[in-house]
């Protein structure tokens, strides 16, 4: 585990394209991200993952330096990732308000 | 010093609980209500709650009912139910325990079945406070760990914790269990390379593989909606957190729910059911999974949390630890160790990891889990079956089984 710059996230592994967050990040914050320089644009909570480039759909996620899912969507340098950019390449995952069904369909 | 209780098949306990077991849910409240009268910390209620006979729930209560942290047992029956209560009864007086069997439609219903088991409970304690006390040392503990309301913090900190502790656990010679297959898809070829031999290499490789297609049957990865409120978004994800756990040291074999490991060294269990789909999910929570750890011999369960688990277990006590810093500031009366504080730059997971050895060599000396304090025991057991391991899954047998 290695420290990334700003204390908020860490870089699990060199090969990664998300960055784990080590805090609560707050919308208009400054993330430093290898080079570059953004600002949050939402809030993002703690062990959630944030882009560490920019990623586009079909992509593969690497969160250990082994891929952990895909990216559905358009996703910022700095943008949250989770459920609503990014898939299982396994099984797809189920909510509160998902059968079964809906979720293996 | 860790001082245990010998047991006649060799084993030593880390406790000596006397167990209320029912074999029917219609059994249930009879026996609540004697772990409620007896009103003793060392007196667990376990139970099962069909009235079909099942293979594996009958080998798992035998082997819970001889785990080496139980000193006797009360057998509820109601009197009409499957369960092969006789065969339960004779493996547990087998083992040289004292074991009472009372058949709720034979004693004259609740209440009189409710006083002669607290009597025999009462008589029970007279004698098995007589059971030998001996040294206690570290290759005489199974140490098993599960995780459980994981969140992106789990992988960060408690899990990969708990292997530094695991690994710490398998060169002082203990035996160290991980489990839960479908929470391992994904990881199946890294944990492969790992195998002690090739052979059980591609073994861990098929039991992920079924687990994988079990879980697609049911429509359901292992994975609940806190999981992706806590930051995790795909099952391969939580699965890599979860792997942590289980460390760096060689996998020496894979078990099944019941068997014993033959060796001290790293086992995964694998507690997917085998052939086709019958009776739902391989476990149907967190401490379905604790059970037959504890059916497999563990003495000490680690259980990492982020979302904040509160539970225990009957029989063998858990250790709660706790990934998530917010997490642990909102609920710290619930958790034993304090991993998410990693997080803050406050320890390091060779840290976390020894603290949590401490832990267990503390418990094993006679010191109780907080959520043994609290007086958690859940416990649950259901339908499942199972095929015996192939050859190749226990390339070790040092120690017969």
């Amino acid at each position: 585990m290695t420290p990334k710059d700003s204390s908020q996230l860490i870089l699990l592994h060199v090969k990664d394209n998300v960055l784990a967050c080590r805090r609560k990040i707050h919308r208009g914050d400054a993330l430093s991200i290898d080079d570059t320089r953004v600002v949050a644009s939402g809030d993002i909570e703690v062990g959630h993952k944030l882009a560490r480039v920019a990623l586009h759909p079909g992509d593969v996620v690497l969160k250990y330096g082994v891929p952990i899912g895909s990216i559905t969507q358009p996703t910022g340098i700095g943008e949250h990732v989770h459920t609503h950019n990014m898939k299982s390449d396994y099984i797809a995952i189920t909510t509160r308000q998902s059968t079964g069904e809906e979720a293996s369909s | 010093m860790m001082i245990g209780y010998q047991r006649s098949d060799g084993r030593k306990g880390i406790r000596n609980v006397i167990v209320v077991a029912y074999l029917v849910e219609c059994a249930h409240h009879v026996a609540r209500r004697i772990v409620d009268v007896s009103a003793d910390m060392d007196v667990h209620l376990i139970g099962f709650p069909g009235c079909y006979p099942n293979e594996y729930s009958l080998r798992i209560m035998k082997n819970l009912c001889t785990h080496p942290n139980v000193g006797g047992v009360v057998i509820l029956s109601l009197g009409c139910e499957g369960f092969n209560r006789a065969g339960l009864h004779a493996t547990v007086a087998a083992s040289g325990r004292p074991v009472e069997t009372l058949i709720i439609q034979e004693r004259g219903g609740t209440a009189s079945t409710i006083a002669a088991g607290v009597k025999a409970v009462a008589a029970m304690k007279e004698v098995i406070a007589h059971t030998p006390r001996v040294p206690l040392k570290m290759e005489d503990l199974i140490i098993a760990t599960v995780c459980g309301g994981s969140d992106g913090t789990s992988g960060l900190t408690a899990n990969p914790a708990v292997g530094k502790c695991f690994d710490q656990l398998v060169a002082a010679g203990s035996t160290c269990i991980f489990e839960e297959t479908g929470e391992l898809i994904g990881c199946e070829q890294i944990m492969a390379e790992r195998a002690v031999t090739p052979e059980l290499g591609d073994e861990i490789t098929a039991c992920v593989a079924k687990a994988a297609k079990y879980y697609t049957i049911m429509g359901y990865g292992s994975f609940a909606p806190g999981n992706a409120d806590g930051g995790l978004t795909t099952q391969e994800e939580k699965s890599m957190g979860a792997y942590a756990k289980s460390g760096d040291s060689p996998i020496s074999g894979i078990i099944k729910p019941g068997d014993h490991p033959p060796s001290n060294g790293l086992y995964l269990l694998d507690v997917v059911p085998d052939g086709e789909p019958r009776f739902g999910f391989p476990n149907i929570n967190d401490n379905a999974e604790i059970a037959e750890l504890i059916a497999c011999g563990a003495h000490i369960t680690l259980f990492t949390t982020g979302r904040g688990s509160v539970v225990g277990s009957a029989i063998s006590p858990v250790i709660k630890i706790c990934a998530n810093p917010e997490t642990y500031q909102r609920m710290p009366d619930d958790m034993d160790v304090d991993a998410g504080r990693i997080l803050n730059g406050e320890g390091t997971l060779d840290e976390v990891g020894a603290e949590i050895f401490t832990k267990i060599t503390a418990l094993a000396s006679g010191d109780r889990s907080v959520s043994e304090s609290l007086g958690h025991q859940e416990f649950i057991l259901t339908y499942k079956s199972f095929e015996p391991v192939g050859p190749a899954c226990l390339p070790v047998r040092a120690r017969s089984a």
